[in-house]
């Protein structure tokens, strides 16, 4: 087993990337996410393992440090909260044109504008559809916990080089700032540079002896041979979805109920689900782990199998609903239920919910 | 078991630590523990409070709208959460300050003069770990031995030398702790 | 007496002057006359006769040179509009002997990426940056620069500019100078061969003290005609920036060895 520990959220992301051997950390400071770069800064990484962290003018410098850092085959990553990662939307869709691997990590904060500094899910849209231009995805994950605030970032660098891919970690304020007991991962080592060098031969550290020179960019003039780039992204997307789709089902077996979340909403739900099943209703909870890949295949199952309906439980004003049913296409009832703009819902409130939306309804 | 305790009070009380501490202990005898503050500006303008969690199982929900304990340490978070106990819960609170008592009868109501204690043992830092053993006293969830296991756990090597201090403060607080 | 063929003067011993392998074969995208091509053949010049091209990482800008990467023959990267020295900034972090340099016009470099550029300066970042300064944005069609100098007409100040509305020509590259983590800032021209040699010597210098471990940006602003964008021929470019841009842009060292040049 591996040493166990209580810390924030944060806290646990910011050891999990010194741990995952990651070479580069670039960051600007944001609530509620600020502890990420004060714990880095705190435990020297460039003594215990040789990565840099630098704390960048703005989230405009970080996410294009990452486009730096990456095209040279190093593990970066940076973080930050809803108006941060708003900034860093442009270098993203750069990063995934470049198909340059990196991993961003996302504690999201209620919005619109600067909004506040308590947890929300309301930059869905923003993780999933693309904040940026351009046809692109990124790989989308959603911890729930603070042992995976640490699980989940070597698991998104293995993602991110896989399909060269930039990775996002989403979790909101209070995934950031509670703390739990986590079980720390042994610590991989870092790269030396011959071993960067000789298992990513697209990355741009120096023109190897007697070879052609590596061009890192998303610039193509030609529309038909920027389309043939668009086919190939479009390939890799659908590999990623067929392959490294997550999801988790909580009580499922027996249920006439559904409730979809993710993230902090998970957990709540749990609550209501035991709030629930002592009352008698049968309803179940699918956990997204994944954003994108969207898990469409369980609802699909669901649906097949003749689900009363879904409720879908966010901390947004309705983001997610919406990839629901697109799968549920009209054969299920699919109501929305969520509190925003900071505000968290109860584990009562959400019980209400499904028994005036869904059961009642 | 799950035991599902808000601490509220002012910030610098050690309400936050005092959770940090409760939910270490909880590790120490391996359970599920979590600690969830109200962070941002709520802490500013002086109170503070956190939801701490144990259980032996997977815990749910980390925040929380009704509690088994509520450990009261000032009027605003007697107003606040004296009405968010579930019935035939426990709130512990220190008489210091507090102008309104609890007056609820469907739960039981304990006192400890943490912060008498305190003064009176010359040292106010240790006025949490008085009313953590209050706590302890009332509900014993917590076992001292994973207590001071939690503190040295999380406690910075310079500071191990203060806890018999704690251990005596925690002592002191489960021989004062009375039922209202 | 036989009769001398061309075969007889092409001959390795007769060479004075060969194209460097470091620039490719592409035909460059640049306007004819433009001082960007030959910029970017110095840089490459310096970089194999310095015997780096095997470790060196440029970062290409939005620009007219965008394509940059097109035709030098190193390993390139492509950053977005003005956040060259923030992407070379990590390269030059996680590769510290490697060598990295940008390259960068004056609408990205002193108008959308002023923070990074100064950030990058302020922190002393081990990179040469490479300033192409035109006045003018050339590859959007000739708009208005932070450094138009002022009564000069754009597309986006076609009265000329008028400092009252539009603000000052912005002198990056003293700014720079004044940033403790700068360690060598010159201001140089392309447009005449004694021009080209100066620029070449300069270029030199920032990639040997980069080499060196010199702490600090090597920053080389090279004052560049846009004859497109200023809607001259090449030839009355060149002059018009010898009477209006040298004035204002003075040409010379600003900063050398981390000291700045009493001017
Ligand atoms: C975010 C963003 N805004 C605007 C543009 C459009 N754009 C491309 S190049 C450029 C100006 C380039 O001028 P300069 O840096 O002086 O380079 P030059 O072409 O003169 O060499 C602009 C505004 C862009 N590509 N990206
Ligand atoms: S538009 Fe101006 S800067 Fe661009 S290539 Fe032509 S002359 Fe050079
Ligand atoms: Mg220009």
């Amino acid at each position: 087993m591996g040493e166990l520990r209580l810390m924030k959220g944060n806290e646990a992301l910011a050891e999990a990337a010194i741990r995952a051997g990651v070479d580069g950390y670039f960051g600007y400071p944001i609530t509620p996410q600020s502890e990420v770069i004060e714990y880095l800064m705190s435990e020297k990484p460039h003594e215990r393992t040789g990565m840099v962290v630098l704390q960048a003018e703005s989230e405009v410098a970080s996410i294009n440090m990452l486009y730096g850092g990456g095209g040279t085959g190093k593990k970066v990553m940076t973080s930050s909260s809803s108006p941060g990662i708003s900034l860093m939307q442009e270098g993203l869709s750069y990063l995934a044109g470049a198909e340059i691997p990196c991993v961003v990590a996302n504690v999201v904060r209620g919005g619109p504008g600067l909004g506040d500094i308590q947890p929300a899910q309301s930059d869905y849209f923003q993780s999933v559809k693309g904040g940026g231009h351009g046809d692109y995805r990124l790989f989308v994950i959603a911890p729930a916990s603070v042992q995976e605030m640490s699980d989940f970032v070597p698991l998104a660098f293995d993602v991110a080089f896989k399909y060269r891919i930039p990775s996002l970690i989403v979790s909101d304020g209070l995934i950031g700032q509670m703390m739990e007991k986590v079980e720390l991962f042994d610590p991989i080592p870092r790269l030396t540079d011959e071993e960067v060098i000789a298992r990513y031969p697209w990355a741009t550290n120096g023109k190897p002896k007697g070879k052609e020179r590596r061009i890192l960019t998303s610039l193509d003039l030609d529309p038909h041979k920027m389309e043939r780039h668009n086919w190939a992204l479009q390939e890799k997307y659908k590999l990623i979805e067929e392959n490294e789709t997550r999801f988790e089902l909580i009580g499922c077996d027996d249920a006439e109920y559904i409730i979809v979340a993710y993230g902090s909403s998970s957990r709540i739900a749990q609550k209501s689900i035991q709030l629930a099943r002592k009352k008698g209703i049968k309803v179940g909870l699918l956990r997204l782990i994944t954003l994108w890949p969207f898990p469409k295949k369980p609802i699909e199952e669901f649906v097949k199998n003749g689900i009363k309906g879904f409720l879908t439980v966010e901390m947004s004003a309705g983001q997610m609903i919406e990839d629901v049913k697109l799968v549920v296409e009209g054969r299920a009832k699919v109501e929305h239920f969520g509190r925003y703009g900071g505000v968290i819902h109860s584990p009562e409130e959400v019980l209400e919910a499904l028994e005036q939306k869904l059961i009642g309804g | 078991m799950t035991e599902e305790i808000i601490i509220a009070g002012f910030g610098g009380q050690g309400v936050l630590s005092m959770g940090k501490i409760l939910a270490y202990s909880g590790i120490m005898q391996d359970q599920e523990v979590s600690w969830m503050p109200a962070y941002g500006p709520e802490m500013r303008g002086g109170t503070a409070n956190v939801t701490v969690i144990i259980s032996d199982e997977r815990i749910s929900s980390p925040t929380l709208t009704a509690y088994d304990t509520a450990i009261i340490l000032n009027q605003q978070s007697m107003d606040k959460f004296e009405h968010s106990v579930k019935p035939g819960g426990v709130l512990l609170y220190d008489p210091n300050g507090i102008i309104h008592p609890p007056t609820r009868t469907d739960i039981t109501i304990y006192k400890i003069e943490g912060a008498k204690l305190a003064a009176e043992m010359g040292n106010t830092k240790i006025f949490n770990m008085i009313v953590l053993g209050g706590y302890m006293k009332v509900k014993p969830i917590v076992k001292l031995e994973n207590v001071i296991k939690g503190l040295k756990k999380s406690l910075p090597e310079r500071y191990h030398k203060l806890i018999p201090l704690n251990e005596d403060a925690i002592t002191m607080g489960m021989k004062n702790v009375i039922e209202n | 007496m036989a009769e001398i063929t061309l075969q007889d003067i092409i001959k390795p011993e007769n060479l004075v002057y060969q194209k460097t392998k470091l620039m490719t074969d592409k035909t460059l995208s640049y306007c004819p006359g433009c001082g960007h091509g030959t910029a970017h053949r110095l840089i490459m010049e310096v970089i194999e006769e310095l015997g780096k091209e095997n470790d060196t990482i440029g970062v290409a800008p939005v620009g007219c040179s965008v394509l940059a990467y097109e035709f030098m023959n190193v390993d390139m990267q492509e950053a977005a509009h003005g956040r060259a020295p923030a992407v070379a900034t990590a390269i030059k972090r996680l590769w510290p002997g490697k060598v990295v340099f940008s390259y960068q016009g004056d609408g990205d470099l002193a108008a959308i990426g002023t923070a990074e550029t100064i950030h990058a300066c302020n922190r002393g970042e081990r990179i040469v940056m490479v300033f192409i300064n035109n006045g003018i944005y050339g590859m959007t069609g000739g708009q208005m620069a932070p450094t138009t100098l002022p009564n000069m007409k754009t597309a986006t100040s076609p009265y000329g500019r008028d400092i009252d509305m539009m603000g000052n020509p912005l002198k990056m590259t003293e700014l720079v100078s004044y940033l403790p983590g700068t360690y060598f800032v010159t201001r140089q021209a392309v447009h005449t061969p004694a021009a080209v040699r100066k620029a070449k010597r300069a270029l030199r210098m920032a990639f040997q003290n980069q080499i060196d471990g010199k702490p600090g940006v090597s920053f080389v602003e090279i004052v560049s005609n846009c004859n497109s964008g200023w809607k001259m021929e090449p030839v009355q470019a060149n002059t018009w920036m010898e009477e209006n841009m040298f004035p204002f842009y003075q040409l010379g060292d600003i900063k050398v060895d981390g000291k700045l040049i009493d001017r």
